[in-house]
């Protein structure tokens, strides 16, 4: 971007540069420093009974949690559980989606008749669905896997056959003019040019699959990080909840910068 | 007489829509001579697209018979050039979706872009392109396939004036040097007579040929920007004004 390998800039430029790079340490400096002040002062309250650490839980005691959980290997027993769950739902939600979506962009007749029933299951709060799914499937990762999959599956189509509308209608004509079949429209067009998207789509369904998986664990599991908290605040256990949320939350933040990697390397041509 | 490349015959276009009908083309004929630039001017949405869209075939006109005797290439208002492909993947976008992909289409692609400038630019995306080239790009995407008669919706538009002065200028001494017959429709009175031997006045909607001026030019320099110069340049602007009959 900044040419800043070609050796005659000028002095203004270099200026220039050493601001910018300068406002972005400073950006990150920050962020880091936020982080440790609000583990720090939690610590800190905590050790001085200013708050009860029985409520809010506290850093260290989650640590040493962490530590127990990973010393009889079921913290990682837990987290692969609710990890593969959002995965499989997620991969599902996102694939099924996109065929739904590529049938109804397909055929108009189709996309009229789905219309009204597309807007009723998207407002439908699909964690009504949950004790229907447990009886149907038992209590085992089948039914919080087609909770992950009902919560994303609606959005994910309406997201995406929105953005196959919007491609410009001019850039079909092109293709017409050359005799392109439907199928070309397709896949010379609509698919690459839905690409940003398609990746917004999996950005958005990837936090709907947490959610969808951590409410399905919350209704019926036996292992999984949903179940940790559940049972964490059965028993006031607070640093078992606590500690659960901060890997979750660390884990979709890991989810997310995956899909940005790859989005980079999906756009190169922006 | 040279061959006729179209022949339009009393076509007559109708859009239909839930309000009613609408009238867009009436009882349209003229004809296309091989080698000609026949330019179509008419009060902005009178049908010029949608006539070129029925030679072209993308539309069957309601009435009436055209008959286009060669391949046809389309040039579209914007360039369209798909974003996510570099150059050469645009350039071959039309051979593609004809199956139509050889060593040798690929080879004579590749001779288009080294003659218009373009070879260095091969791997680069549209986005990094400057108006005219991206233009030119589109061109040959176009001439990849070979048309003997090329469409010209607007296609410079998009750009502005001084871009659009050369760029029209470039493409027609393309065409001219690659022997194509063109179709140019446009609402800039100076580019159709600086471009066209011929020169279709339509009428407002329901469009019908209102007259049809064939545009002789002395210059020596025929090219469009060349043309302007020509002292009959003015005369025709002032009769076309006139039959246009622009009132805002």
């Amino acid at each position: 971007m900044y040419e800043a390998a070609t050796p005659h800039i000028s002095k203004e430029h270099r200026e220039f540069l050493k601001k910018v790079k300068r406002k972005n340490v400073l950006i990150r400096v920050t962020q880091f420093a936020l982080l440790i002040v609000f583990f720090a002062t939690w610590e800190i309250v905590a050790r001085y009974k200013i708050v009860d650490p029985f409520l809010v839980s506290q850093p260290s005691r989650m640590l040493k949690t962490m530590m127990i959980l990973s010393q009889n290997g079921s913290l990682f027993m837990h987290i692969w559980v609710t990890l593969s769950e959002t995965i499989i739902g997620f991969t599902l939600g996102t694939v099924i989606g996109m065929i739904i979506a590529i049938l109804l962009w397909w055929s108009d007749f189709l996309s009229k008749v789905a219309e009204p029933y597309l807007v009723v299951l998207n407002s439908l709060p699909k964690i009504a669905l949950g004790p229907i799914f447990i009886v149907w499937m038992g209590n085992g990762e089948a039914p919080i896997i087609t909770m992950a999959l009902a919560i994303s599956l609606i959005v994910t189509i309406i997201s995406l056959q929105t953005g196959f509308k919007e491609v410009d209608d001019e850039k079909i004509k092109l293709l017409k003019t050359f005799g392109a079949t439907k199928m070309q429209i397709l896949t010379k067009c609509i698919l690459p040019a839905s690409i940003p998207t398609i990746i917004s789509a999996i950005k958005i369904n990837i936090g709907l699959s947490w959610v969808g998986v951590i409410t399905g664990e919350f209704l019926v599991s036996k292992a999984g990080l949903g179940y940790l908290i559940v049972y964490g605040g059965q028993i006031f256990k607070l640093d078992l909840v606590m500690t659960s949320v901060l890997i979750l939350s660390i884990l979709s933040a890991l989810m997310y910068i995956f899909i940005v990697y790859l989005e980079k390397k999906l756009i190169r041509w922006r | 007489m040279n061959k006729i490349m179209v022949n339009l015959k009393d076509v007559s276009f109708n859009y239909h829509t839930l309000e009613g009908e609408t009238e867009a083309l009436k009882n349209i004929s003229f004809d296309v001579y091989e080698g000609e630039f026949v330019g179509i001017i008419g009060p902005s949405g009178c049908g010029k697209s949608t006539l070129l869209s029925i030679i072209s075939g993308l539309l069957k006109p309601s009435y009436g018979s055209v008959e286009v005797n060669g391949k046809i290439g389309y040039m579209l208002q914007k360039d369209h050039l798909f974003e996510w492909r570099n150059i050469w993947q645009n350039a071959l976008l039309g051979l593609e979706i004809q199956k139509s992909l050889t060593e040798e289409s690929k080879k004579y692609v590749e001779g288009l872009l080294v003659k218009y400038g373009l070879g260095e630019f091969k791997n680069h995306y549209p986005n990094q392109l400057s108006g005219g080239m991206r233009q030119r790009a589109a061109l040959i995407r176009t001439l990849a396939l070979k048309p003997d008669i090329l469409l010209l919706d607007e296609a410079f538009s998009a750009l502005d004036y001084q871009t659009r002065l050369a760029i029209s200028d470039e493409v027609y001494k393309i065409l001219k040097y690659e022997q194509k017959t063109a179709v140019i429709v446009t609402h800039d009175i100076s580019e159709a007579i600086s471009m066209c031997n011929r020169i279709v006045v339509l009428s407002n909607r329901p469009a019908h040929v209102k007259k049809i001026y064939d545009i002789v030019l002395t210059c020596e320099d025929r090219t469009p920007i060349g043309c302007r110069k020509a002292p009959e340049f003015r005369e025709y602007f002032n009769s076309i004004w006139k039959e246009l009959d622009v009132h805002v």
